[in-house]
Parts: C-alpha cells; structure tokens; sequence
C-alpha cells in the first residue's frame, strides 16, 4: 500500500492548517460588517478559507510520485 | 397542477427509478463488472452524509444563526484530512477482521465481547433515532407543503391521532418496505450491497443539482446575483446581524464544538461506517474521496445562505418555517416543477439516508444485540437448526420495521419541539460517544473493554440526561420542571445547566459533560487494570493492522482441532448451505487444494469460517458458534502473551540476533585464540623436531667421524680402536635412550602410553630406585641420607613410570651434586592428602630463569653452546609428563650455590589414610 507517508504528514499539517483557519481567533478577525463582490466578509471567508483547504487537499493526493 | 396523486405517482416513480438502479448495480456486481468500483462513486456515497438536514435543515439554521450551520461540513472537511491515517486504517481492520457494523468493530478491539457489541447496538439505536425522525418530520412536512401547491401553507402541529390517522406512519412503513427490499434481499456473507451503494451515490447526484437549481433560481432568478440577495438583507437589522457570527465566546464554543461533533459523527455515524468502511470495494477509492467528498459538501451548501435570505426576504415575519424555504420559494413563485424536484430532491436525501442508516442499524441489531441472545437460549436449540439465514434475514426485516416505528414515536413525541438541525444534533451527541473507544482503541494498546464499557455507558447515560429526556421534556411528555428545577427539584442537576455549568448551549453543554466522563472512563479504567489476553491479542490485531499485511489475522492466536465437514455445515446453516459450499471450494481453490474434502482444518481455516460468519452474525456470535464445533484450546496468559505481542516479539528477535551476534563475536575470538594456539604448536612443532634432529645430529655425527677414523685407518692400535669403538657404542646407546625418550613422550602427550597403574608403596619404588643408582653413587664417591617414613599409605600410580622418575631425578642429582664432596638426599613426606618426595643435592644450583626451562624438552640449564650437555634434555619435561598424569606436580626449589630440591606430589589412594600415620614433623 502506499501508506501514511510524507502524504499523511501533509495532509495532517492542512487539517491544521485547517483547524486554524477555521476557528476562532482568526475567525473573528473576519466577523466585521463589510462586504467583499457583495458578499459579507465572513461568509466569503469562510467559503474561500474552506476551498483552498480542499484544494490543497486535492493537491496533495493527486500529487504523482511520492 | 400539483395533486396529490401527482405527488405520490412521481415519488414512486423516483423511488423505482432508485429500485432500477440498485438492481442494475447488483446484477453487474453478480457478472463481475462493478459499475461502482471507482473512487466517484464511492465520494458520491459518502454524501449519504447530507440527508433532509442539510436539504432542508441548513437553511432553516442559517436563517437563525447565519452561517452557524457551517461546521457541520466544516468538520468533516477536516477531518477527511486524517483520513489518511485514521480511516484507511479503519478499513484495513475491518477488511481484515470481516467487521459489518460499527458495533461489530468495537466488540472486537476489545476482545470480541458480546456485552460490548449490545452495548454500542443500544447506544447506536437510540441515538439515531432522533435523527431518522427528523427524516421523518422532513418528508412528512414536505409532503404537506408540496400539497398546498399554490398555496404557501405551514402545516400545523401535528393534530392526527397516532399511527394509523397519520400520513407520516404510512411513510415510515414505506420506507421500511423500501430498505427490506434494498438492503435485506439476500444474506451476504460481507454485508455488502453493491446495487445500494450505486443508487445512494445516484440519490446524492440527485440531491445536488435539485438543490443548486432551487439555488440558482432563488439566487439569480428571483433577485439579480449574490451582492442583491446580501445587499437587500443587510438593509433589515435583524439580518444584517446574521451576517457576522455576534462576538460572544460562546458561539465560537458552538462553533468548535458542532465541528467536533461532525468530525465524530462522519466517521462513527452508522450509516457513513457502512459506506465508507463495510461498502468500500478498495482502499484506495479513499484517497481520491478525501477531497471530492468535501468538494461535493462545499457545492451543496454555497446556495444556503442565498436561499436563508432569499426566504427570510420573501416571507418577513417569520410566518412560514425556515426549514421549508427550499420548497416554498419555488412554490411562491409558482413554479411547480422546480417546486417537485426540489421535493424530489428532499425525498432523495431523506430516503438515502433512512436506508443505509436502518440497514446498518438492522445489522447491528440483529448480529450483537438479538442473535447472542437467541444463540445463548438454549431451549430454541438454534445451534441445531439446519438453515439459520431465513432467521438472520427474518430478524434484519423486524428490526427495519421495528427502527422506523421507534423513529416515528420519536417524531410524533418530540419532533415539532425542535427544528430540523436541532433534532439531528442530538443524534450526533450520541453518535460522538464512540469516538473515545475507537481511536483509542485503533491507536492505544492499552484500552479495555471495562474501560470501553464504562466510557461508553457513562457517556450515553450524561446524553440520556442532558439532551434526550429535556428533548422529551420540551414536548411536554415530561413535566418542564425537570428542565428549570432539575431532578428532585435540585439545582445542580438542572439537566442543560448540569452541576451549575451555565453559557454553553445545549450541545456544548452535554459534549463538554459526557466527553469528559465518556473520556476518563475509558482511559482512566484502562489504566488501572491493564488488559487481558483476548483483548491484548485483539489490540495487537487493531493498533498494528499495518503491519500484518499479508499475516491471515487471528489465526496464529489459535490453537485447537475442527473438522472440515463440522465447520461447512456450521456455515451451511447461516449462509445457506449452497453459499457455505461455494465458500469453501472458493478458499480450497485459493489454497491450491484439489477438491474441498482434502481441505485441512487448520487454524487458517477455522479462522477463514469464522470471519465469514462474522460477516453474517457479527465477529463475537461468530466466535461463540466457531467455539462450539471446534475443540479450542485456551490459550494460557502467558502463551498469549508471548505470542501475540508483536513488540515483544520483534524486541525478542532483536536480542536473539544480538545474542547471535555475540555468540559469533565469541566463537571468532575463540577460533582466532585456537587458531593462535595453533600457530604456536605448530611452531613449538617446528622447533621440537630441529632439537630433536638437532639433538640426534650429535651423536650421529660422533659416531660416523669415529667410524670413519677406524675405517680410513686399519692400522690404528690396538688401545686407540678400542677406545674409538667404546665411544661408538657409547653415543649409539645414547642415540637409542635419546630415540626411547622421544618416541616415550610423544605418546604420553598423545594419550597413547600405556598405564598399568595399580596400589604401590611409594617407599618401596624409593628404596628400589636408590638401589638401581647405587653404583653411580659409589663411582662418583656420593654419600646418601635418606628419610623415610615406616609407613606410608599407598598410592595409585604405574610403578615403572614412577620408578622412571625417581631415576630421573636421582641421575640428574648425581650428576649435578658437589663433584670434590657429593651429597643427596631423600625424602618423603605427607602433604595434606598428598604423599611429597624431595630429592635435593648439594651442588651448584640453578638460577631462578633457568627453574622453569629446565622442564622444557631439550632444554637444560646453563650454556649449551659452550658446555656439553649432560644427558638429553627431555627427562624432566618425561617425569613431569608423568606425576601430572597421576594427579600430582613436580617442582624444584633451589638457592644457586647450595644445591636445589626437585619435588613431586602424588594423592593417596582416597580411603586409605592409614590411621597410624602420623603427621609428620617438617620434611627435612
């Protein structure tokens, strides 16, 4: 099998990663009023912090020859 | 447009559409050609995740809490994160172990204990039953919207009489009939349901785009994009707060702790354990999944927030329930076919969800809750009943029913208290509860099953306590004062404000409480008795799964006698026995073996039986049936533990190769060490034979100059021939004593002298060897003393060789002894349980280099060079040879110019110290 690799210890720093970006404090910094294209800045965010996780996430499984 | 029978002919026709599918799937599984062997598919069936919650519910959330409903795919994105590790590993096991259900895979980390297994069956049961009542409440209040079509009617509480007046019993019982079909059809030895996983991943295929579409139109159709939908709420107050999370700390406890939970539950659900570990085809299908699964979450929940507003701007004043926005915007706009696939859409989600989750459920309850049961009551002689998968199916089928009725009860008693998240919630606080004993148990050797047990218990029991029973109680089928006055009327066991712990919300609330006694429990417990050796065999088999590729599991740890034909119709009656024959040609055919009568019931093939039926009964019934047709030997403690803990074995391995190597490290220094002793004998050999040749040389060469004196000379005189010919004879005697003397020691150093030792009086062997020099002594003008005892005790010694010594030593005293004023002496003594013989002369002595080398063959004290040696060199090396191998040692003591002492020791004969025998005064 392929294993818990230097993938697993990739995948575990973006769930830290993760972890950080979605939660408080950093959360809070965002919690203000403004608005980004019209979307409040919190929600987009979220949205966006959540996304780049995922593709990263992507990024490290698909990532050829480890 | 939209009429009832409309409504119901469509569903139905969706629900077969879904039936075509399952079947389509199971028969390409039947010829070998999966349709769902891919890692789509299986992250479409992961996201039986999303059920009427988040169709339904995470708008009716985001309109109260705004982007509170987030964590809940936020969690799961994180944690398919550590997927990697845990879930692959998860797999591995339950692959390995032919684990079905979650309670399955509890009951066998911690030793295959059947208590365990009911114990998470309980936990699993009441726990999710909250949440397939909010399935439930979803369709059922659905149903009644889409009804109303054109109109926008909320449907009241629920006024209909239990059961039979209610339509959403007439739905639970559909359902039920729809999962016995789907899930119950045939036993299968894996519990796998190939047609199923396709139609779930089709059914969340469907979810997805019924729920953007309502998105897109409510985002881009009813208002003009994104930035009008947020432009327009942020104008209302009241929505413009939604927009930020509201700074107090605790909605960010919220917050981290809904994250927890859901990271709990896509692991732990029931229904997310079938489809991610018991339906998974191959283990790499995962990799792929740890960000398509969170991608397809994503996608599902961007249109949340614009529906929530959208809804919330549509219908001010909260007069229509924020949970059905998704059906009343289209219905609203008048919109009927958008309005029915998103109701579609919404019956997809619940539907897959009731499905896989009572499945799982049925399982469970059927192999660790009611079978250990039935199989322990004796008087239904289940174990001799020919065919048992007619009662397995029978028993998945009841508990099928029995679960949706249980749902139904719970969502007529408690359901209108509660939104749809909120119900869902309680289902996940519960289903949180496994997180302790399955990772500890996946990566800690050290946990119990009294730990688990206990964890698990204590856990579930601060659930029942702070979520469940208020649940109840804010229906009103408890009295509210449970709520405000606490137990017995007791502050601190106010059931939400538990022990005086006030500003958590609920869920915080009872996670915060049940994980730290569900935690401690368990850890706690395992700590202070450690495990025994079932379990410690069973963590070995857990924690290490990595390593035991390719190592069948369980069968080393097994030790006993079957018969082939016990365990083929101990499978025959739960698989049937034409799948139990098919099993066991299938595995002879894997094992190279020609027919299945020539089978052996090996340890690898009682383990083989048992993890098919573990398949169909679970891994603890399966044990205790296994048990029952083959003669187990128990294990003892010690046995176990030895075997079974890979650490201690590969430490063990490593000190035998240290050992090894240690032990060759010593038998190369001692190889070298003879090798050494070797090279030195064979120089001492080397150095021997040029003495001897040397030595030889001598005389040989005195002999031929005389002989070749007389022969050149015939004339030579008479005295002068005489002469030369005497020294002829003389040097050829010496030449022969000196071949004697070699050939002598070379067999007492090669053992092969022989010995005719017998009982001899050493004064005897004294007196006659004094006789035998007399007239050297009387030609060299020697004096004589001699001190000998009367008696002596007699000794075990060959009298020749003995004899041969005392010569020895006698000569060389005479020889060596004052020339002008010759004088020896002789005696013996005793010495401890020696007999001691000095024979000492007066004469030049010998210098303390010289003591030694004097026993050397060939050697002799003084300058050989320049004086002629005076005998061969090799008679003290003889003598010593010779007292050695009667026990004893010869030594000499000498002061140079006062003569020297040569002294040997022989033991008495054992036994025979005579009594008269006094102890003598000092020898001398």
């Amino acid at each position: 099998m392929i294993g818990p690799g230097i993938k697993g210890q990739r995948l575990v720093a973006l769930f830290l990663l993760g972890v950080l970006l979605l939660n408080y404090p950093l959360l809070n910094l965002f919690a203000s009023d403004g608005r980004i294209l019209g979307v409040p800045v919190l929600y987009a965010y979220v949205f966006s912090a959540w996304a780049l996780v995922i593709a990263l996430m992507a990024l490290v499984v698909e990532k050829r020859g480890d | 447009m939209l009429s009832a029978p409309v409504i119901v002919v469509t569903s139905f026709a969706y629900l077969g559409l879904l039936f075509a599918v399952a079947y389509y799937g199971d028969k390409r599984a039947d010829q070998g050609r999966s349709i769902i062997a891919n890692p789509y598919i299986y992250a479409l069936s992961l996201a039986v995740y999303c059920t009427s919650w988040t169709f339904y519910g995470s708008v009716g959330r985001a309109a109260t809490s705004g982007i509170g409903f987030l964590p809940i795919y936020l969690g799961p994105t994180l944690m398919a994160a550590l997927w990697w590790y845990v879930m692959l590993k998860i797999i591995r096991i339950s692959k390995q172990n032919r684990i079905t259900s979650i309670a399955d895979f509890i009951a066998s980390r911690y030793g295959k204990s059947q208590a365990l297994g009911g114990l998470v069956t309980i936990i699993a049961v009441v726990g999710v039953i909250p949440y397939i009542a909010l399935q439930l409440k979803a369709i059922s209040n659905t149903f009644s919207t889409v009804l109303q079509y054109p109109e926008v009617v909320v449907p009241d509480k629920q006024s209909a009489p239990l059961f039979l007046g209610d339509n959403t019993f007439y739905i639970a019982m559909l359902l039920a009939a729809f999962t016995i079909l789907f899930g119950t059809r045939h036993l299968d030895a894996t519990e796998r349901h190939e047609g199923l996983v396709a139609a779930i991943a089709f059914e969340s295929v469907v979810k997805l785009l019924a729920f953007v579409a309502v998105g897109l139109f409510v985002t881009f159709g009813m208002y003009s994009g994104f930035d009008d939908i947020f432009e327009r709420a942020s104008e209302i107050t009241q929505m413009s707060a939604l927009m930020t999370l509201g700074g107090q700390s605790g909605n960010y406890a919220a917050w981290a702790s809904l994250t927890f939970l859901s990271m709990a539950a896509i692991m732990f659900l029931p229904r997310q354990f079938q489809v991610t570990v018991v339906e998974n085809v191959d283990e790499r299908h995962l990799y792929k999944a740890i960000w398509l699964f969170p991608l397809y979450l994503l996608a599902i929940n961007i249109f949340v927030l614009p529906i929530a507003f959208g809804g919330l701007l549509r219908f001010p004043g909260g007069t229509v329930d924020a949970d059905m926005f998704v059906l009343t915007l289209p219905i609203s706009e008048q919109r009927p076919l958008l309005a029915l696939f998103a109701f579609i859409g919404g019956l997809s989600a619940a539907t897959g969800m009731v499905i896989v989750e009572t499945i799982a459920l049925s399982t469970m309850v059927c192999n660790d809750l009611v079978m250990p049961v039935l199989l322990r009551m004796k008087a239904l002689r289940l174990t001799e009943r020919p065919d048992l998968s007619g009662l397995l199916v029978g028993i998945r089928r009841g508990a099928i029913v029995m679960i949706l009725v249980l749902g139904y009860l719970y969502f007529y008693l408690a359901g209108e208290a509660y939104a749809l998240v909120a119900i869902g919630l309680i289902s996940f606080s519960a289903v949180a509860q496994f997180a302790p004993a399955i990772i500890g148990g996946i990566f800690w050797k050290g946990g119990t099953r009294a730990g688990a047990v206990c964890g698990l218990a204590a856990g579930f029991a601060i659930w029942i306590y702070t979520l469940l029973l208020p649940s109840f109680a804010k229906s009103g089928w408890l009295p509210i004062t449970f709520l405000s006055d606490g137990l017995f009327g007791t502050e601190l066991l106010r059931p939400q404000q538990l022990f005086g712990l006030y500003g958590l919300d609920d869920i915080t609330h009872c996670l915060f409480w049940s994980m730290l006694i569900n935690v401690g429990c368990y850890v706690g417990i395992s700590l202070i008795k450690g495990p025994g050796a079932a379990e410690h065999g069973q963590a070995t088999v857990f924690v290490d799964a990595f390593r035991h590729a390719g190592v069948t599991p369980g069968s080393r740890f097994w030790r006993g006698s079957a018969s082939v034909h016990d365990l083929q119709l101990l499978l025959g009656r739960f698989l049937g026995p034409e799948r139990a024959r098919e099993a066991f040609s299938a595995y002879a055919h894997g094992r190279g073996v020609k027919s299945m009568e020539a089978l052996e019931a090996d340890a690898s093939l009682v383990h083989y039986a048992e993890s098919l039926l573990a398949g169909a009964i679970g891994s603890a019934s399966a044990r205790v049936m296994v048990a029952s047709v083959v003669d187990e030997e128990p294990l003892g403690l010690e046995e176990v533990m030895n075997i079974i803990d890979e650490a201690s074995q590969a430490l063990a391995h490593s000190r035998q190769l240290e050992q090894k190597s240690r032990e060759l490290e010593e038998a190369t220094n001692e190889l070298r060490g003879a090798n050494q002793r070797l090279q030195e004998l064979d120089r001492m050999k080397d150095d021997f034979i040029s003495t001897v040749t040397h030595e030889l040389r001598t005389p040989l060469t005195s002999i031929r100059a005389f002989s070749e004196i007389l022969n050149d000379n015939p004339r030579l005189d008479h005295p002068q021939r005489a002469k030369f010919l005497g020294i002829i004879i003389k040097e050829s005697e010496r030449l022969t004593r000196l071949i004697n003397q070699v050939l002598d020691l070379a067999k007492i150093e090669s053992g092969n002298a022989e010995w005719h030792s017998g009982e001899i009086d050493l004064r005897e062997v004294v007196e006659d060897s004094l006789t035998a020099v007399s007239q050297i002594l009387q030609d060299g003008n020697i004096a004589v003393e001699t001190d000998l005892p009367d008696q002596l005790p007699i000794i075990v010694a060959d009298r020749d060789r003995l004899m041969q010594v005392m010569l020895n030593l006698l000569s060389n005293a005479a020889k060596f002894c004052n020339r002008a004023n010759g004088r020896i002496s002789v005696g013996v003594s005793r010495n401890g349980r020696d007999l001691r013989v000095d024979v000492s002369d007066n004469g030049e002595g010998i210098s303390p280099a010289d003591r030694e080398i004097i026993f050397e063959k060939f050697r002799q004290a003084g300058d050989t060079l320049t004086q002629k040696p005076k005998g061969s060199g090799l008679g003290l090396a003889i003598s010593r040879q010779i007292i050695s191998h009667f026990g004893g040692s010869l030594w000499v003591e000498s002061r140079p110019g006062s003569g020297s002492t040569f002294s040997f020791t022989v033991p008495v004969k054992a036994g025979t110290l005579a009594s008269s025998w006094p102890e003598p005064a000092a020898v001398r």
